[in-house]
């Protein structure tokens, strides 16, 4: 460093002068404790200051961002130095000439404010002079800084200029950065648009002004057409044709009070919106969704406004303002005209606004029984032109059922097509369209008791087979004359106060209790609770994840237990291949069911890592013990031996914080007889092995707070098809895959597709990040294409599609101990271990034809 | 003192015939040069003799600039470049160059073919004039000569619309065309940087509107006619061949697109396929989404918009649905039509109408303006009879809707463009005066700027101050930093040189320099002044006291007491002498050069003070 500066004072070029700058940022940001150092280096970067060259003066000031620091404490024990105050020097260069300098200054700024100085009030007036700088990139920094100031002092007052008002700096700076949606830049009115959402400080007044504009022709007030629309309503007229004067202007306005030049909030949404660039528009949207969510009458009158952006040019500008829409739904209820538009979008071409449609229907507030009828045609229409949509679509009407009981109550008869006096005929139990209606009233009858007097017969039968089919969508409803088939489960239950939550802590502390029992008393009671809790997995969805998760556990303990059970520990080694067979095999299970609890769980922490590698590592020194008493010959078990040594020495490293909780356990035992082992033959430590492994106690293993297994389900192909796919042999046909991932993490990285031919030939298919769509937490959907090809068939036949877990157990290992393992390298984290089956396989018929000549 | 001169020809505080003179720096340019869709005589052109009575107007003229292709602002460009005479350069952009001669054509076809007026400009003058085009590039600095040039900024309005920046040295004006801020489907919004001109000249048509937001227009556009299709019916759309009817089109393609509709949508012939192939073929002009999107399918390559054949008029239309499906059609269904022209007034248009008028499921949309006496006017104010000719009644039973598509900026468009562009003046053109007067009035409160709206032929002269850049020779500028003190922007620094004005160029060099550049000698100015002193001693000890108050004095400079009695401040010279009358009093003759000015004349003044009293 010392020689940095050196050069630093002696050296003529601009341009090395801002690389041996950045030499000192680089040092001083790795000596962040360094006190005296850090004086120092602001020191030089002030003297460099006043370089002529914009490049010395950029790298100063940041380097003066990065380090300054105004902690007085600090300059105490550096007494030589003068204490300087780094937001001043930095703030005097906010004038400088070059723009790049004042963009640096800005930077340097927002980078002391980063570091958690407290920025100084002041320094606001001068951001906002920069506002109306000539360079785009120093406008969009000062937005930036004028925000993050905002946030610090949002209920100082400052004087409006020009008049004697005062506001709060937050409405002050709010109105600021609206002005800055119309700038010429679009980078600035993207920065804009996007700090506008977080700025929820604001006075609702202000808010809503952003939504404001007046419209006039020729001087006369004019309404928008959103207030038409709104009378209309409130009239109770419904939208009869447009007609030629229908929006003549009103009254006159006074010309002294119109204010072309919008001070302040005025209209930024408006302008944000029909911006010619979707990135701002996007941002805007984005905005438009924060702050309705912090303030629910905003998010009433910006309804109007995201209705709008559904018609919008960009498929990506419709999808967010649907999410947004559907992210304020709880405050908003959907007046019809707006519903009305809002279901045109439900005949959209792309299934992804499509969905994201239905999801917002979910959760949509419907005023009147008309909506709810309207809403239910436009989706059988949907339904109809989109059959694939099914599933979504019966989802979504399940949701309108049950938020709307009341309103759906005086449509049931017309719904249903019941007459008072005529039977009707009994409608077709297979058509899509009718369970989606009677998804509706089930649903809306769960809550509304009157309803099930108006069903005729069939619909009580109907009833009766959706409930049992698509439980999922039909709720149990209580039918006169039939008995509530499933008690519902109160969901107020904590889970700790839960029976079934209890009955699980139980069985397993009985386990983990009992473990000096007889071996068959062990092997009893571990099979017993295997199956309580299986069983309880089944019935208690929302502790699956748990019960599955110890009970694999537990088998992996049970098979282990039994394989050392076996006779062949007792008798000479070459007479017993068979059973060495099942103990292999014991061993093999054991691992793939540690690969399983390791990777297809999501929510498991460190402390069960460290118990299933661990189990992993029994396997192992199963394995190998296993492997000598059967083979002959020593040269293949050296390999092994060392193999195993480098596996327990990298489970140490890797777990050294938590080998304190592995007291009396395999690898304690293990690690104390290392040194010994290290040297020994392998017959030695074969022996050892065993008898560690015998006397190894059986670990506790923690529940974790949230698991929850990982799951997939194949939608399409649907493997029902008689129809063969034919396709030219040697060429390839696309396969539409549409899949639901349930709680996958990272779910672009790992999911593959597996395709099985006949031939026992296995393909996987890394199917595109694109591909994954995450409409909900925890859930994540693929939809992509798989390429099927293979030579020529004489018949038609089956291949097999399924999901795959791809997993790579080095990958969970904090890099920075690569570095120091040394001999690892670190690309191993992409290659792929091994893999996991994540979904049932679905058939797929196909036929290859041999190409006509 | 330095004028800009502005004198509209045509469009001063009036809509059409855009034709405005600029005189700056020396240079005249013609921005536009359009015909008036109201007159039908003389009047209909610009008075062209106002620039000069007899002789060319190429002698007159450096340049002109046609902002778009709308004939109100380029369909005088024949008559002025071929009957009256112009041979300069005329400079326009690429789809303004490849589109104009298309509108000029059509043009010339009714006023000579269709109304049979004599003396028009011919197909081979649009040809010739067309010759005379120079085609710029968006922000492309066109150099007309040394001194004039010219850059193109992106308006909106239409295809290849554009804004005109005119400068010479540090004057400029910026001249706005049509513009649009606002972007639609297939443009997107005007642009300008802070150019800071002397003077902006903009259109006002919108002067006194501010509109809503074009999303309810096009949402409740596409509804009617999803809805009228979906029914049955039929929609005729009657529309002017460029502009707007490429911008519909386009809207009704991508609503097609996303509901993934299946009916027909039918373009009249002719003029309109011509432009489209010029759309295709311009899209940098266009706006984001089609330019991002071009690459997997020009947006102007229309999937479901096919071109009209005149017997489809007749065909029944869509088979009422029925209980059956799948296609029972017979023959091409028509149910969405595009036709011209726009008023319903004549052609394809009004066929169309009255072979549909008769059903209640059928629509017609206007979507623009109507004057008044044309069926489209009639339609539009509510009436439901119409007389044709031979005496026939047309009774209307469709409906008729109305959709305003303009692509002009609002007052509050125009407010922002002026708030971009930071001038120094505005003028309003292209608008009517009343609403001119509003819009005047709010540019000078909100920007305080001085705004004009000049009338037809009225001129309005501003003065300016432009900064003259003068170069300095690297030499000089190397002395003047070698004493220190770098250059501070805040401060006026004084420095001393030759100006050398020599072919409008100016130039700083040191004198030495410029002596020898010029071949000149160089002559020593000396002044001598005579200071008188009341001293009784000899001239000697006069010339020590000098000495020793000077040195106190002037700390910083070399004072010097020479052997010969006199004293040298830096290079001035004092000598002492006594008063030839009056022995009490010494004469200080003080000598300097030119060079020395400053200190010669502080130290003159400080020995007219006096010597300080002996001590």
């Amino acid at each position: 460093m010392d020689d940095a500066i050196n050069i630093l004072q002696n050296e003529k070029s601009h341009q090395v002068l801002a690389q041996l700058l950045d030499t000192l940022l680089a040092i001083g940001t790795k000596l962040p404790e360094n006190q005296a150092i850090q004086m120092r280096l602001v020191d030089v970067a002030c003297k460099h200051l006043t370089d002529t060259s914009h490049g010395v003066r950029n790298k100063c000031l940041q380097l003066l961002g990065n380090l300054g620091s105004l902690e007085k404490s600090a300059a105490k024990d550096t007494e030589g130095l003068a204490v300087r105050d780094v937001q001043k020097i930095i703030g005097d260069y906010f004038s400088d000439q070059d723009p790049r300098v004042r963009t640096a200054a800005i930077k340097a700024m927002l980078q002391l404010h980063e570091r958690g100085l407290k920025l100084h009030q002041t320094i606001y007036n001068q951001a906002c002079k920069l506002l109306s700088d000539d360079y785009e990139q120093v406008r969009s920094a000062a937005v930036q800084l004028i925000w993050v100031v905002s946030q610090l002092y949002p209920e100082s007052i400052v004087p409006i200029p020009s008049s004697n008002e005062e506001i709060r700096l937050v409405d002050d700076a709010f109105g600021k950065i609206c002005h800055m949606v119309s700038d010429g830049s679009w980078v600035v009115r993207v920065q804009a648009a996007k700090l506008l959402g977080s700025m929820e400080q604001v006075s609702s007044h202000f808010l809503e002004q952003t939504l404001d504009k007046k419209l006039m022709s020729d001087l006369r007030r004019k309404r928008t057409a959103h207030e038409r629309a709104k009378e209309l309503y409130s009239s109770g007229e419904f939208s009869s044709g447009r007609k030629w004067g229908d929006d003549a202007p009103k009254e006159e306005i006074d010309t002294g009070a119109v204010n072309l030049i919008e001070s302040g909030a005025c209209g930024a949404f408006v302008h944000g919106l029909e911006d010619e660039m979707y990135e701002v528009r996007i941002a805007a949207v984005e905005a438009l969704c924060m702050l309705a969510q912090s303030s629910p009458s905003f998010a009433e009158k910006c309804l109007d406004f995201l209705v709008d952006m559904f018609n919008d040019e960009i498929e990506e500008v419709r999808l967010q303002s649907i999410h947004t829409m559907r992210k304020i739904s709880n405050n908003i209820t959907l007046r019809e005209d707006q519903l009305d538009t809002v279901l045109a979008v439900l005949e959209d071409s792309s299934r992804d606004i499509r969905e994201a449609l239905h999801e917002l229907l979910c959760c949509t507030n419907v005023s009147t029984k008309e909506g709810i009828h309207l809403a239910l045609v436009e989706l059988l229409k949907n339904l109809t032109k989109y059959p694939t949509d099914r599933d979504s679509i019966w989802k979504c009407l399940k949701f309108l059922g049950s938020r709307h009981p009341t309103l759906v109550l005086p449509l049931v008869p017309e719904l249903l097509s019941t007459h008072p006096f005529f039977d009707t005929a009994e409608p077709d139990m297979d058509d899509p369209a009718y369970i989606a209606v009677l998804v509706l009233i089930f649903n809306a009858a769960k809550t509304c008791p009157t309803m099930p007097a108006l069903f005729s017969d069939h619909t009580f039968r109907h009833y009766a087979y959706l409930r049992d089919s698509l439980s999922h969508l039909v709720p149990a409803l209580r039918l006169p004359g039939r008995k509530l088939v499933s008690s519902a489960v109160s969901p107020n239950i904590t889970p700790q106060e839960d029976p079934s939550h209890q009955f699980l802590q139980q069985s397993l502390e009985r386990v983990y209790s009992l473990q000096h029992l007889d071996p068959q008393g062990t092997q009893e009671l571990l099979e017993f609770t295997i199956r309580d809790l299986q069983r309880l997995g089944e019935l208690q969805c929302e502790l699956a994840g748990v019960a599955d998760f110890s009970a694999t556990y537990l088998r992996c303990q049970l098979l282990l237990i039994k394989a050392l059970q076996e006779k062949l520990w007792n008798v000479a080694a070459p007479l017993y291949l068979k059973q060495s067979d099942l103990a292999l095999a014991a061993a093999k299970q054991i691992m793939e069911e540690t690969y399983k609890m390791e990777f297809m769980y999501s929510g498991v922490e460190n402390k069960q890592v460290v118990i299933i590698h661990h189990m992993r590592l029994q396997a192992k020194a199963l394995q190998l013990i296993v492997t000598a008493r059967t083979t002959r010959g020593v040269d293949p078990l050296f390999g092994m031996c060392e193999k195993f040594l480098q596996e327990v020495d990298f489970f140490q490293r890797c777990f050294i914080a938590d080998l304190p909780h592995l007291q009396d356990s395999f690898v304690d035992k293990l690690l104390d007889l290392m040194p010994r082992l290290m040297t020994a033959k392998p017959a030695e430590v074969v022996k050892i092995l065993q008898t560690m492994l015998r006397q190894s106690t059986f670990l506790h293993l923690p529940l974790p707070e949230q698991i929850h297994k990982a799951s997939a389900t194949i939608i399409e192909p649907a493997g029902e098809s008689d129809n063969p796919l034919r396709f030219t042999s040697g060429l390839v046909v696309a396969l539409d895959v549409d899949a639901t991932l349930e709680h996958v993490q990272d779910p672009q990285n790992i999911v593959k597709v597996q395709v099985l031919y006949p031939d026992g030939q296995a393909q996987m298919i890394h199917p595109k990040p694109a591909d994954f769509r995450n409409p909900g937490p925890g859930r994540h959907r693929l939809i992509t294409q798989v390429y099927l090809s293979h030579t020529a068939w004489t018949e038609p036949c089956q291949v097999e599609v399924r999901l795959l877990l791809a997993y790579n157990s080095s990958s969970r290992i904090p890099k920075s101990l690569w570095i120091e393992g040394g001999e690892m390298a670190p690309q191993v984290e992409t290659s792929i271990e091994g893999t996991i089956p994540l979904s049932k396989s679905v058939k797929v018929y196909i036929m290859p034809k041999p190409a006509r000549r | 003192m330095p004028e800009i001169r502005v004198t509209p020809l045509g469009a001063g505080q009036d809509v059409g015939r855009s034709c405005i003179l600029v005189s700056i720096g020396g240079k005249n340019v013609m921005l536009d040069c359009g015909m008036h869709m109201g007159f039908s005589d003389d009047r209909r052109f610009p008075d062209f003799s106002y620039i000069t009575r007899n002789g060319r107007l190429t002698d007159f003229l450096d340049c002109v600039i046609i902002s778009h292709f709308h004939l109100d602002h380029c369909g005088a460009l024949p008559y002025f470049s071929e009957m009256v005479g112009y041979d300069g350069p005329i400079y326009m952009t690429q789809p303004t160059q490849a589109i104009c001669p298309i509108l000029l054509e059509d043009y010339r076809k009714i006023a000579v073919d269709k109304k049979g007026e004599a003396n028009f400009f011919t197909s081979q003058m649009i040809k010739d004039c067309m010759k005379k085009v120079v085609a710029v590039h968006l922000h492309q600095t066109v150099q007309v000569d040394d001194e004039l040039e010219i850059k193109a900024y992106y308006a909106g309005h239409v295809l290849g619309a554009a804004m005109f920046q005119i400068k010479v040295g540090s004057e400029s004006v910026v001249y706005t065309g049509d513009y649009n801020m606002t972007p639609d489907r297939h443009l997107g919004a005007a642009w300008i940087d802070k150019c800071r001109p002397n003077l902006l000249i903009t259109e006002s048509t919108y002067a006194t509107t501010i509109r809503d937001s074009k999303r309810c227009r096009e949402r409740d556009f596409l509804k009617k006619v999803h809805e009228t299709v979906e029914r049955g019916g039929k929609v005729l759309i009657p529309v002017f061949a460029l502009g707007r009817a490429q911008e519909l089109c386009i809207l009704l393609e991508t609503f097609w697109e996303r509901m993934d509709l299946k009916a027909p949508i039918y373009f009249s012939t002719g003029l309109t396929e011509k432009a489209n192939h010029y759309y295709k073929l311009f899209i940098p002009w266009t706006n984001q989404k089609i330019r991002k999107t071009f690459v997997q399918r020009n947006m102007f390559e229309f999937k479901h918009i096919k071109a009209f054949d005149r017997a489809f008029a007749d065909s029944p239309g869509p088979m009422v649905r029925s209980g059956l499906r799948g296609p029972a059609r017979l023959g091409p269904c028509l149910q969405v039509v595009f036709a011209t022209p726009g008023m319903l007034h004549a052609g394809q248009s009004l066929q169309i109408f009255r072979k549909w008028a008769g059903s209640e499921r059928n629509m017609v949309i206007m979507p623009g303006y109507c004057v008044q006496g044309t069926v489209g006017h009639k339609i539009l104010s509510g009436q439901r009879k119409l007389e044709m000719e031979g005496r026939q009644v047309l009774e209307v039973k469709m409906q008729v809707e109305y959709m305003s598509f303009s692509a002009h900026a609002d007052a509050k468009g125009i407010m922002q463009l002026v708030g971009q562009a930071e001038p120094e003046n505005v003028l309003l053109v292209h608008g009517e005066a009343k609403k001119m007067e509003f819009l005047k009035q709010k540019i000078e409160q909100e920007f305080r700027v001085s705004c004009y709206m000049p009338a037809n032929g009225e001129t309005v002269t501003l003065s300016t101050s432009p900064s003259i850049p003068v170069g300095i020779s690297l030499g000089l500028l190397k002395r003047e930093m070698a004493q220190g003190l770098l250059p501070d922007a805040k401060k006026p620094r004084l420095l001393h040189g030759t100006l050398i004005m020599k072919d409008s160029n100016f130039r700083l060099v040191s004198s030495e320099q410029a002596l020898k550049e010029l071949g000149l000698a160089e002559h020593q100015l000396r002044f001598t002044c005579r200071v008188h002193l009341h001293d009784t001693r000899k001239e000697q000890e006069t010339a020590l006291r000098v000495y020793s108050h000077l040195k106190s004095v002037l700390k910083d400079h070399c004072v010097q007491h020479l052997p010969d009695g006199s004293v040298t401040v830096e290079s001035i010279l004092i000598q002492a002498a006594a008063h030839s009358e009056d022995p009490s009093t010494k004469v200080l003759l003080v000598s300097w050069t030119y060079q020395d000015e400053e200190l010669g004349s502080y130290l003159t003044s400080l020995l007219k003070k006096g010597l300080p009293q002996a001590s």
